[in-house]
């Protein structure tokens, strides 16, 4: 049974300021969007240059890891969606379980990629084309710019992942403890809005990272 | 005075109760004085520049200590004043009541978006006392990665304003999506909304790119990763397609309003419809749109393919039209108008005459061939402040002079505002026509000493920024004067339809005693005569569920 | 006083040194004049509505005015088509800028660095500072930026464009009128910007002929003496033939261990009638071997590998300066098919595969055609 819902006095309706809320994520999101576009971008201007480096560096890559952090967000995602569903059922504790899961995924992505980032760093691959390993490559000044990219897209992708971790926690704390419920489910769709956008990131980094090899 | 919509929003007069407010026309205040500070900051160092170009020679400064301030000029300009003042100022105070709102859709993240500004602000003045840098505000790498000065605090100031950019631009675009009052629809709202919205739209998409590429320039600047460095596999030239991608969407977001604010004063002061609505909605839309198509105008003589730089001109010619139809629509506005000759109308002529001028050098620079001579030259800067000042500034000033009663409820001096108007304007004429011809002789920007022959131009050019510089103070004191002691204005002293003047001057704290239903729309004059009785326009008719007609027709006329 | 040359007086523009800026200066009074006649038109209809519709004390109703669609047109298609005509005009001499005529053109290497320009003629002297051409003669200027980004401009030629670090561009002019010109630098490049000029002298061709052997003529002097003056860099470089001082660094530098100038395929390919020719890479691409191209053999090569040759290059990023990259690409353009130069020894050396084992060359069983330059580079 529904509560009784109070709205904001500049608000016609708990609905209107539903709206608004909604709306105002989609925009935010719109700005994530292009943030993480310009780096995109570089990636295809240099791609376009260096074809053949960046799909050698690719292939150094490993495939796995990458994959396998792409089936980790994107069951995270799936755990997300069904817990704003189980909200909106009033069904909280279930929710709540959900949004334990896609915490623990998360953060699950994270150890993978830091692992993968020690791997790196154990052979010698810096970004900013330092490391051992560039001495030894023919066409090192391609790689220095694939590597870079890598650790600054990734980078700043495990970082918004660390951010909605963080976020998807308190809010999930908030749903436990039956906190603020009539805010609940607006704040869990926009948190899991944003975990979505999180994956979406994740889906077009993992071609240009780990899939593109080229062939080789 | 007290109303059912709560006492004035000035009445509260602790000094928690504005820094905490939540109050859309406070935080508007705040901005106000906020980017007017910036604004004589900025003119200050505009000023010592033209004071040490006196002369050829080094006078004053050292080469490093004019690039050093010339990169602040720019900075401050651009960030700390021109992309935010009307929106945050005006759009902040106005929207909400333009739209029969009581309040913006999200007030704690408006105010969240002030102090975000002023962490920007400081970050930004921090970097002064560490020297500032020296790359200009447009930050070429490779240069920007090697320079030896103290750059990434001023990144990290301008990222940290982009920030409080982009959430006011959400702020205003969910508002205009889900606050307009029952029975307002789109082509019902006043044409400033139109224009904030435009603009919001172009914050939210450009600025994360602006801050992602500050972002990297700062990174690779401290940390070494050489992101841009060709020795590295990095190009210089996708540092340039990225910043103008933001940077010339950019100068929209600096004009779009200003063309909102001409839009509310030629009607009011013409006391008559738009010549064509449509006609500047659209326009509004079309600059945002196609203004983002245009960056690569700015890199004629990088090196781009012959295509490329076609494709960005005729884009950018077609900009050009969207401001033209704004123009002929607000020139027809006044045909067979009621016209009151007051300070914010002067203002408009002076937008009017500078603005075209302006723009139409702008097309100038757009044809290609052209551009090769004038790129990165003064011609190029005497365009962009044509527009910058002659256009933005001279509307914010309008829109200072005409929302002057509506947010303090008093009203300035005239005709010290008329002649402060004129000095400002013949010190802008005096100040930037010279500069022109400066770019015609071949004086690049950015330029420390001269050739000789330069000199007379460039005299002109500093005498003209005191008669700009005495103009402004002039403006600022009387403004300062009439805040307090200036004579009571009254609710509706310009006879505006518009909607923002059927509350009161100054306006309630929650703005309207209840959901209000506009029978008018905001340009219709067909009917509308102030009483020739000469009563006062004091009061409406506050309680009428229907909304309050026009304060002048309080003592009834009829009224369709 | 012709019309042209009034504009230029009211509009303080420099003389127009050559054709392009000649063609380019009637687009821009074409242009100006309208402009100046668009705002005043705006400013007068202001004004005429004001004057006419003007009223003191408080306004009266007004009718509602509509815009009608001819007038919406009107203004809409008279500006576009105004517009339009400027950019088709304005399109056309922008590539004429963009493209240097075909022909024997002269060809100066431009070195831009903080806060100096260096020219290298590849027949003549180089000097900091003082370019010194032919009147009458297409100039091709290559150029390229050994630190940051800086923009040479010759405001008497309306030319300017932008030179770049670890990338070659290519602009051009053809002086008519002999004269000394100056070259500001147009791109912010740190603390001496204002100060990084030059001087393009254009010498009849009896005094240019002097100053290829070796003297200095008076306005090259005086050229000189003004930018001392100014604060900018000027000075001598050794008189040198580039493309002799190219055979030298490549002999130095250990190119002929791999590269023939015979026309055999060696370990590398054959520099005999390279330059300008279509060679088929690796990957399948077909690139033409010009300056750029060259360049990045030398500083980046294991790109654009050609078909048939190994990845053994080593790079010379560091080694060779750009000069004298630029130098040694001016020889292999010296080195025409079928010519010999008797004077140049193949050194001998061993050259070892990345992976340890021989070159392709001694794989195949050597045998290839001597004297046939095009095989090295189709197969």
């Amino acid at each position: 049974m529904a509560e009784p819902v109070e709205h904001a006095a500049h608000f016609e309706s708990a609905e209107r300021q539903g709206q608004a809320a909604t709306l105002g994520m989609w925009v935010f999101l719109a700005s994530e969007v292009l943030f993480f576009g310009a780096l995109f971008v570089i990636y295809a201007a240099y791609r376009t240059r260096e074809p053949r480096a960046f799909a050698e560096a690719v292939a150094e890559n490993t495939f796995w890891w990458g994959s396998g952090n792409t089936l980790v967000l994107l069951t995270s995602s799936l755990f997300i969606a069904l817990s704003v569903h189980m909200l909106r059922s009033s069904r909280a504790r279930a929710a709540c379980w959900l949004v334990g899961a896609t915490v623990f995924l998360g953060m699950l992505f994270l150890g993978i990629k830091s692992y993968e980032y020690v791997e790196h760093f154990r052979h010698g691959i810096y970004p900013g084309g330092q490391g051992q390993w560039f001495a030894d490559q023919p066409r090192a000044a391609a790689m220095a710019a694939f590597w870079t990219l890598y650790y600054l897209m990734t980078g700043l992708h495990a970082l918004h992942v660390i951010i909605g971790v963080l976020l998807l926690s308190v809010i999930g704390w908030c749903v436990a403890r039956r906190r603020v419920t009539r805010l609940a489910p607006q704040a869990l769709e926009n948190g899991a809005m944003y975990w979505h956008l999180v994956d979406i990131v994740w889906l077009f980094l993992w071609p240009c990272f780990y899939l593109t090899n080229g062939g080789a | 005075m007290t109303h059912p919509a709560g006492p004035s929003y000035l009445e509260e007069r602790s000094v928690r109760s504005w820094l905490f407010t939540r109050d859309h026309k406070r935080i508007g205040v705040l901005f106000l004085i906020a980017t007017a500070l910036m604004m004589a900051l900025g003119g200050i160092f505009a000023l010592l520049l033209r004071l040490e170009l006196l002369t050829p020679r080094p006078m004053f400064m050292s080469a490093d200590s004019y690039n050093r301030l010339f990169t602040l000029h720019g900075v401050t300009m651009v960030w700390l004043f021109l992309i935010p003042s009307i929106p945050t100022a005006f759009g902040n105070f106005l929207l909400p009541i333009m739209i029969g709102a009581r309040e913006l859709a999200f007030p704690r993240w408006n105010l969240a978006s002030f102090y975000l500004y002023c962490l920007g602000a400081l970050v930004t003045l921090f970097s002064m006392f560490l020297g500032g840098t020296d790359t200009g505000w447009t930050f070429y790498v490779p240069y920007s990665s090697k320079t030896p000065t103290a750059i990434v605090p001023v990144l990290v100031g301008v990222f940290i304003l982009g920030w409080s950019t982009i959430i006011t631009g959400i702020n205003f675009i969910t508002t205009v999506h889900t606050l307009r009052t029952r029975g307002m629809t789109w082509m019902r709202m006043p044409l400033f909304v139109w224009a904030i919205y435009g603009t919001s739209v172009i914050q939210v998409l450009a600025t994360p790119v602006l801050g992602m590429t500050l972002a990297l320039v700062a990174v690779d600047h401290w940390l070494d990763w050489g992101l841009f460095d060709p020795g590295r596999g990095g190009d210089p030239v996708i540092f340039q397609h990225l910043f103008w991608f933001y940077s010339h969407p950019a100068v929209y977001i600096m004009i779009l309003p200003a063309m909102g604010v001409v839009s509310e004063l030629v009607t009011t002061f013409s006391h008559k419809n738009p010549l064509s609505y449509l006609a500047i909605a659209v326009s509004t839309f079309g600059i945002a749109f196609v203004g983002f198509l245009t960056w690569g105008h700015h890199m004629f003589t990088a090196g781009m393919s012959t295509f490329d730089a076609g494709a960005f001109g005729v884009l950018s010619m077609l900009v050009a039209i969207f401001s033209a139809i704004k123009v002929s629509t607000w020139v027809g506005t006044m045909y067979r108008g009621s016209i009151s000759f007051k300070a914010p109308l002067a203002y408009v002529f002076a937008f009017l005459f500078l603005f075209v001028f302006g723009g139409m050098t702008g097309v100038a620079v757009a044809t290609m061939s052209l551009d090769v001579h004038w790129h990165d030259t003064y011609f190029v800067v005497a365009h962009f402040h044509f527009i910058m000042v002659g256009g933005s500034l001279t509307a914010y000033l309008g829109a200072l002079h005409y929302w002057f009663p509506k947010i303090t409820g008093r009203m300035y001096p005239e005709r010290w505002a008329l002649a402060a108007a004129l000095l400002v304007f013949g010190g802008f004429v005096l100040t930037f026509v010279p500069q022109f011809l400066l770019g015609n002789l071949g004086m690049p920007r950015r330029y420390h000493s001269y050739p000789e022959s330069m000199q007379a131009l460039h005299t002109i050019s500093t005498g003209g920024s005191w008669a700009l510089f005495g103009g402004l103070s002039i403006t600022l004191s009387y403004l300062l004067w009439a805040a307090r002691r200036g004579r009571l204005a009254g609710d509706n002293p310009w006879y505006s339809a518009s909607y923002e003047w059927y509350v009161p001057s100054p306006p309630p704290k929650h703005n309207w005693p209840a959901t209000p239903c506009f029978e008018l729309d905001p340009y219709d004059y067909t009917t509308y005569a102030p009483d020739p009785r000469g009563k006062s326009d004091v009061g409406g008719a506050p309680d009428a569920p229907g909304g309050a007609p026009p304060a002048g027709d309080a003592q009834g006329a009829a009224h369709g | 006083m012709s019309f042209d040359e009034l504009m230029r007086r009211l509009l303080f523009l420099p003389e127009a040194a050559t054709e392009f800026a000649r063609s380019v200066d009637r687009l821009h009074f074409f242009v100006i004049l309208v402009t100046m006649a668009g705002s005043a038109i705006v400013a007068f209809a202001a004004l005429v509505f004001l004057l006419r519709y003007g009223r003191k004390g408080r306004p009266l109703s007004t009718p509602r005015v509509r815009a009608s669609v001819w007038f919406e047109g009107l203004v809409i298609g008279g500006l576009l088509s105004l517009f339009l005509l400027w950019w088709v005009i304005g399109f056309r001499q922008y590539i004429a800028y963009a493209t240097p005529p075909a022909g024997d053109a002269l060809e100066v290497y431009v070195t831009a660095k903080q806060w100096m320009w260096k020219f290298a003629s590849p027949s003549g002297r180089a000097s900091i500072g003082v370019l010194v051409v032919p009147e009458g003669r297409v100039v091709r200027l290559i150029m390229t930026s050994r630190d940051v980004i800086h923009s040479f401009y010759v405001p008497a030629f309306r030319l300017k464009r932008d030179v770049l670090p670890g990338r070659f561009t290519v602009t051009w002019f053809d002086a008519r009128d002999a004269g000394v010109y100056d070259v500001h630098c147009a791109e912010f490049c740190g603390t001496e910007h204002s100060r990084m000029s030059a001087s393009v002298v254009v010498l009849p061709p009896d005094l240019y002929e002097r100053w290829l052997d070796g003297e200095e003529p008076e306005p090259v002097a005086r050229a000189g003496a003004r930018l001392r003056l100014g604060g900018g860099q000027v000075g001598d470089v050794e008189q040198v033939d580039m493309a002799e001082h190219g055979q030298r660094l490549a002999a130095a530098h250990g190119c002929f261990a791999c590269h023939t100038i015979d026309g055999q395929p060696h370990i590398g390919p054959t520099w005999q009638g390279l330059f300008g020719k279509r060679v088929a890479l690796e990957s399948g691409d077909v690139v033409r071997a010009d300056e750029a191209y060259l360049t990045r053999s030398m500083m980046d090569p294991q790109s654009d590998i050609v078909a048939g040759f190994q990845p053994v290059m080593p790079t010379y990023l560091g080694t060779l300066e750009n000069t004298e990259a630029a130098a040694i690409v001016q020889f292999i353009k010296s080195l025409h098919p079928g010519q010999r130069s008797p004077e140049v020894r193949l050194p001998e050396a061993r050259v070892v595969a990345q992976d340890g084992g021989l070159p392709a060359a001694h794989r195949d069983g050597a045998g290839r055609d001597a004297g046939s330059g095009d095989r090295a580079g189709a197969r």
